[in-house]
């Protein structure tokens, strides 16, 4: 079972075209990039061939690992908490 | 006049035992929770050790949600081929006083939410505090969304992330080397299968912590909980090895599960949630300022959590954090001043009690476990090495000295030396 099947298991309430993440690879250096994509735990970080950083919101844990690793770098990441009865509803937790 | 004694943010499991004791004082109380209820936004491994709630709530395992008493801790050491394990199960963990208990919080978290709003708080759900409001440069109340509440005092209870703690200049942001990245998977399994499995009573729990092969030679390793009718199943990985390496957090999970150790146990567990959540792991070094005007700071966003390597703390932190932040807000109450000076009587308060002190007498642990790479490299092997050496027979005997001399030389005695000195110095 991959992470993509996992996380279709949980139960999510997409806040749609308003992001509560948004990285910009622009203020980041390519190991900052490359950290994103083995940290994350929903595996929503990925390089494609041209290096260009590919992120999509949608199956965030809302764990903070990503605004961890960007910490150190102004600008890099835009990282709040959804908004109200949006994101992750943990059923078990 | 504010609206409220005391505004919290966040439902977890500080922000309601504050709740609920400030509100037991007499106090007016609002809780402010982004879920939908309390619960939904967190997870955790899935251990709580009841002592500070159980002095808050005497005998509340038997009303509250709990899964199960852990009366079994196991500790094994993987190695791709071998499993090494410490098994001590023992009556006298049931003891109520000293017991802890596997929970889920999307259940547990609504439990004690309740307890709060049964002694009069207001929970307010979802609502999310966006902002702290200020009067002459103390704290006054929060902003959550269009609305304006206010308080001589707001507990910030929202979370290792803390936007709040961050944004009152209270902490510094996070770095990898103090936060560990946990992740979770809840297989349901029928309660007789647990029982069987993991050699249980009905009610009877275990607990099973995993070095070695599960971190794939970084600093972490691996957990299993058992609920009452599932397997808590996870990884927790220290950011600062994890980020430097090239092994996606989601396939070292499950790389574990698929390991020879695991998977007769997790065997026809059906997943039924994945989950994440950042741990706190730097102990002292990052300890924030806890109190100022009109504010103070509980549990995970003041970072209050303890991983010895064999017993992993931060829910049982929480509560007593709770706690003593309702009696210093009653106290500031009764003496009508909120300022820092008085609130700092919370600091005080902890340093006098288990949480602070517990951080002192093992400040040297985060030092130790994240950064003593042989322990999750050379001794797992070398555990495998000793004991399945232990264990072969292949013809004439020999002295066990002199199995164990190649191996531990193997692993440099100096180097065996000193860690044991370091280990026994901070954990």
């Amino acid at each position: 079972m991959n992470v993509e099947q996992k996380l279709a298991l949980d139960k999510f309430l997409l806040d749609e075209g308003n992001p509560h993440i948004i990285p910009h690879q622009e203020h980041m250096d390519a190991a900052t990039a490359r950290a994103l994509t083995v940290v994350c735990p929903a595996g929503l970080y990925s390089l494609g061939q041209d290096g260009k950083l590919v992120f999509d919101a949608a199956g965030c844990l809302e764990c903070g690992a990503c605004r961890v690793t960007c910490a150190h770098l102004p600008g890099a990441l835009e990282w709040r908490h959804p908004r109200p009865t949006f994101g992750v509803l943990f059923r078990y937790g | 006049m504010a609206d409220y004694d005391a505004i919290v943010v966040g439902a977890g499991v500080s922000g309601s035992t504050a709740a609920l004791c400030m509100a037991k004082a007499g106090m007016s109380v609002l809780v402010v929770e982004r879920g939908d209820r309390p619960g939904v936004k967190n997870m955790t491994g899935g251990r709580l050790y009841g002592h500070s709630l159980e002095t808050i709530l005497p005998g509340f395992a038997a009303q509250a949600p709990i899964e199960r008493t852990v009366i079994r801790e196991k500790i094994s050491m993987l190695t791709g081929e071998s499993c090494c394990t410490l098994d001590v199960s023992s009556a006298r963990f049931a003891n109520p006083a000293s017991a802890s208990y596997t929970v889920l919080r999307a259940e547990f978290d609504p439990w004690l939410a309740g307890k709060a709003e049964e002694a009069g708080c207001d929970v307010v759900c979802p609502a999310s505090a966006d902002e702290l409001l200020y009067d002459n440069g103390k704290v006054a109340g929060v902003r959550a969304g269009e609305d304006e509440l206010t308080a001589d005092v707001v507990l910030l209870a929202d979370g290792v992330n803390s936007p709040l703690g961050r944004k009152a200049g209270l902490k510094k942001e996070l770095a990898p080397d103090m936060v560990a990245v946990g992740v979770k998977e809840v297989l349901e399994l029928p309660g007789g299968v647990i029982n069987d499995r993991f050699n249980l009573e009905p009610g009877e729990g275990a607990a099973h912590l995993f070095a070695g092969e599960p971190s794939q030679g970084m600093v972490g390793g691996g957990f299993v909980y058992t609920n009452k009718e599932s397997l808590s199943v996870g990884l927790v990985m220290s950011m600062h090895t994890l980020t430097a390496s090239r092994s996606r957090l989601p396939d070292l999970l499950q790389a574990f599960r698929d390991s020879k150790a695991l998977k007769p146990l997790l065997s026809g567990g059906k997943l039924v949630e994945y989950s994440a959540h950042l741990v706190p792991e730097g102990g002292l070094r990052m300890l924030p300022t806890l109190a100022a005007d009109g504010v103070l700071l509980l549990g995970d966003a003041a970072g209050f959590c303890l991983n010895l390597g064999y017993t992993v703390r931060g829910m049982d932190y929480a509560i007593a954090s709770g706690m003593l932040a309702a009696e210093t807000a009653l106290e500031a109450k009764n003496k009508g001043d909120f300022s820092a000076a008085t609130l700092a009587g919370y600091t005080t308060r902890l340093e006098q009690s288990f949480v602070l002190r517990d951080l002192h007498t093992h400040q040297r642990a985060p030092d130790f476990i994240g950064h003593t790479s042989r322990l999750y490299q050379e001794y797992p092997q070398l555990a495998e090495d000793l004991l399945t050496g232990l264990f072969t027979v292949n013809g004439p005997s020999t002295l066990f000295i002199k199995k164990a001399l190649p191996v531990l030389s193997k692993a440099g005695l100096f180097n065996l030396l000193k860690d044991a000195f370091r280990g026994a110095r901070s954990i």
